[in-house]
């Protein structure tokens, strides 16, 4: 079974967020980079995947040369190989026809990523792979077993849960429980500079979005609390402040 | 890959009559991307392991810290040091210490992972026969196994060859029969393997045996209750008949207490490394909690006494940072070297942590002494709840405490690191006679009113680190030549001087390791770096003022005490210091990321 797992490189989740060059980039002072959680259990799934079943895992980045430390934590988990589309990722239909292009030619079983980035938390990217390969796209899933060429599939959905049997080729967007993330172990990490990181150019796809000004939401105030019998108060503030009523 | 060890260039202790230049040190900034994932992925096993599972593991759940280190074994962090052909990755010694600080910030299991690591290991790989290390070490690096390490006895601790426990050989010549009593042994209770330190017959010197639980006739006592580190199992065990094969004694006869001290030098480096990220962790814990703190309506972390801490907490924890993994790859460059001359890699080691025994005594206690502070301040910064067990302050305190007392006191490690450098000068490994010379001749003639060429970095601090070399010269020369061999007598003597090389030392790490960022960040980038250093060595002068005043004048009296005071006057004066803002200016920092100032992994 060959797996493309799609990896994404954000700042950490503990990250104090500001911009530079007039509210127009991300400000990477002092910021550490994570592979996005989401794509984390993707990655680990497919880790499992490959153990059950065989195979091999590709890792693919939509990214410049800052992102390769990631990319080789993706391989020191247990992708074998590894490809850096070297492009900044500028908006999800980029990224979604890059890794489309790479997919179309690689003869893949499974495309596993994220549900969502959570840098732009857009989740649109699995969505338009499949649309641009014309195979299904399925997310957010919780759980993926495969049985020879077809896979069970566990999805969340709005109060609930849908199971579904699918055939492969497909793409997931995954999130929890599907896997527990895996921590790469020290012959991991040594054995990952030695597995291809290849870089390949970008197709001559534009992006469609131009950022012209990232703001920040307001300062949330602080709580105030309302004793449980003063009901006027509460109706008053409810009114007057929060304008809720 | 891992950063590339260069020749040997400085010898173990001679930082005191040495000018080191930024670049022949190493900075932890310079750790290798795999050596950064390295630790990342042990921050990840505390954080998904440990963190969540606190009570458990401070409260002893059966069988529960055995698993954590069979966890650890399986991510191979139990035998990053171990060569790869006994099971391990066979990293370099900075690795190790990479490894072991970021252990640090996981409470009990720190200790767990240092005694099994360290002491429970080490003593196999520097001395065990091939068979002994062929046998034990894959099973030790893998945590199929877990060690342990038995020398205190209950009227043996720092005195530790003076041990009671006895061996004696069987009549069939086969076995050692052991008999004795040990306590304060971490992972007893769990531990497959234990190092045994007895007397054969009526010796005078202690030998190392290896000793299998399954070997029978040990028996334990139930579990300390400790102030900290609750987690940690410590028993005291004793041995009855424990019939040990002939071929499980470690070494040679008598050799024990050699092993003993030998082993636990690269202990005491890899304590004193092993608490930097404990501190961070306490440092961006009482960070976080000072932005959240409302007081008289403003979050805490903008009054300038809860700053003033937060400052304090990391330009500490900078030091002991920059102290010890200079002094690590100084170590693992004379390994090399010594390789490269023919000399077996366990040899090798063990001769290189013997040169550098000094600095391993002073980054454990620097080390320990910081994490310490560092603790009591996170308590302060945390107030009434810094008292209460429900926030993480209390547990970090106690669990703080044991690093002053374990792997030697640290008023063992202050008078053994005196000790031994004037053992290296009577010697003659190093030259402390003709510096201390001139530093007696300086004393008596005009003061040089030269000036530091101020357009080079840290040309300020360098002068003044220069002129604290002087004083620390004046008193330790001045001690020697009163009291000769009785020197070592003096405890209190001793002991100031010990202070005046700690902070010497850890003053030149920090003003080397900044004056290298300086190179390569902007001048933005390196202010944190240059404000944290001007601190460390602003509180470093009035230290070392302070204990030369006081050891000068236990010795001296009359016009020769004045000589010296003035000495001591005149090698300490500094630029005056506004340690308001910087102190101000770190934490302003600390407090825009609502952590520890800066993030190496």
């Amino acid at each position: 079974m060959k797996i493309l797992v799609c990896i994404t490189h954000v700042p950490d989740t503990t990250s104090r967020i500001a911009f530079t060059d007039g509210n127009t980039k991300f400000d990477k002072n002092g910021i550490q980079f994570i592979i996005g959680p989401y794509d984390d259990y993707a990655l680990a799934r497919a880790v499992e995947l490959k153990e059950q079943h065989g195979g091999s895992i590709t890792a693919i980045n939509v990214g410049e040369a800052e992102t390769e430390p990631t990319i080789r934590k993706a391989l020191a988990i247990g992708a074998d190989e590894a490809i850096r589309v070297n492009a900044h990722p500028e908006d999800a239909i980029f990224v979604a026809k890059q890794i489309a292009s790479v997919a179309k030619g690689g003869d893949y079983d499974l495309i596993l990523m994220g549900r969502e980035s959570i840098d732009f938390n857009g989740g649109q990217v699995h969505g338009m792979v499949g649309e641009i390969l014309g195979i299904p796209s399925i997310s957010p899933v919780m759980k993926l077993d495969i049985e020879g060429n077809t896979a069970k599939v566990t999805r969340e959905i709005e109060g609930g849960k849908e199971y579904l049997e699918i055939e492969m080729p497909f793409i997931a967007g995954c999130q929890e429980p599907i896997a527990e993330w895996k921590i790469p172990n020290m012959r991991g990490i040594m054995s990952a500079r030695t597995k291809p990181l290849n870089v390949i150019d970008p197709t001559g796809d534009n992006p469609m979005n131009v950022v012209e000004v990232f703001e920040m939401p307001p300062a949330k105030s602080g709580v105030k609390l309302v004793e449980p019998d003063n009901l006027e108060e509460l109706v008053k503030l409810l009114k007057t402040e929060a304008k809720v009523i | 890959m891992e950063a590339i060890a260069k020749e040997a260039s400085i010898k173990g202790g001679e930082f005191i009559v040495r000018e080191t230049e930024a670049e022949e040190i190493f900075i932890p900034e310079e750790f290798s991307e795999e050596q950064k994932m390295m630790a990342a992925a042990t921050q990840d096993f505390i954080n998904q392991e440990i963190n969540p599972n606190i009570s458990r593991m401070d409260n002893l759940e059966e069988g529960f810290m055995s698993s954590l280190m069979e966890k650890a074994g399986q991510l191979g962090l139990l035998g990053v040091t171990v060569p790869e052909e006994y099971g391990g990755l066979g990293m370099s010694f900075n690795t190790g210490m990479l490894i072991a600080d970021i252990v640090a910030a996981a409470g009990s299991f720190s200790t767990a992972y240092g005694a099994h690591t360290g002491i429970g290991t080490l003593p196999i790989l520097y001395y065990g026969t091939e068979e002994q290390r062929q046998k034990y070490l894959p099973l030790l690096a893998s945590g199929e196994w877990k060690a342990c390490y038995c020398l205190t006895e209950p009227d043996a601790g720092s005195d530790a060859n003076s041990g009671k426990t006895k061996a004696k050989l069987t009549e069939d010549g086969k076995h050692y029969l052991i008999n004795g009593q040990k306590m304060w042994i971490s992972n007893a209770g769990f531990a497959d393997l234990f190092i045994v330190f007895a007397k054969i017959d009526d010796d005078k010197n202690l030998t190392a045996f290896l000793i299998e639980k399954s070997f029978g006739g040990i028996t334990m006592n139930e579990e300390e209750k400790k102030l900290g580190i609750k987690g940690s199992s410590t028993r005291q065990v004793f041995f009855n008949d424990c019939k040990v094969p002939v071929e499980n004694m470690l070494s040679e006869r008598e050799n024990g207490f050699k092993i003993a001290v030998n082993v636990l030098n690269v202990g005491r480096i890899k304590l004193g490394c092993g608490v930097i990220n404990g501190c961070k962790y306490v440092t961006t814990l009482a960070t976080n909690y000072a932005n959240e703190r409302k007081q008289f309506g403003v979050s805490i972390s903008s009054f300038g006494a809860i700053q003033t801490k937060l400052a304090n907490m990391a330009a500490k924890t900078y030091a002991v940072e920059s102290a010890s993994y200079r002094a690590g790859q100084d170590i693992e460059d004379l390994i090399s070297s010594l390789k490269e001359e023919g000399l077996e890699p366990a040899q090798a080691k063990l001769k290189a942590m013997e040169q550098f025994a000094i600095e391993c005594a002073i980054i454990k206690i620097l080390g320990s002494e910081v994490l310490n502070y560092i603790a009591d301040e996170g308590v302060q910064v945390y107030g009434g709840m810094g008292f209460s067990e429900e926030a993480p302050m209390a547990r970090a305190y106690r669990d703080a405490r044991i690093t002053r007392i374990y792997e030697g006191t640290n008023e063992i490690n202050r008078m053994l690191l005196v000790g031994m450098i004037l053992k290296k000068a009577l010697k003659g490994e190093i030259d402390l006679l003709g510096p201390a010379m001139a530093v007696g001749k300086e004393l008596t003639s005009v003061p040089s009113f030269e000036q530091p060429d101020l357009s080079q970095p840290m040309a300020q601090e360098k002068d003044t680190l220069r002129k604290l070399k002087k004083s620390a010269l004046m008193v330790a020369g001045k001690a020697a030549e009163t009291f000769g061999p009785k020197l070592n007598d003096e405890q209190e003597i001793l002991m100031h001087i010990a202070d005046m090389l700690i902070e010497i030392y850890a003053a030149e790490c920090v003003i080397l390791r900044t004056e290298k960022l300086m190179s390569r960040y902007s001048e933005e980038e390196a202010k944190l770096y240059k404000d944290m250093t001007t601190l460390y060595l602003f509180d470093a002068v009035q230290k070392i003022k302070n204990h030369g005043d006081e050891a000068v004048a236990c010795f001296a009296t009359g016009d020769e005490l004045k000589v010296l005071l003035m000495g001591m006057k005149r090698f300490t004066k500094t630029e005056p210091v506004n340690t308001k803002e910087l102190r101000r200016s770190i934490a302003g920092k600390m407090i825009s990321v609502n952590k520890f100032p800066y993030t190496l992994y």
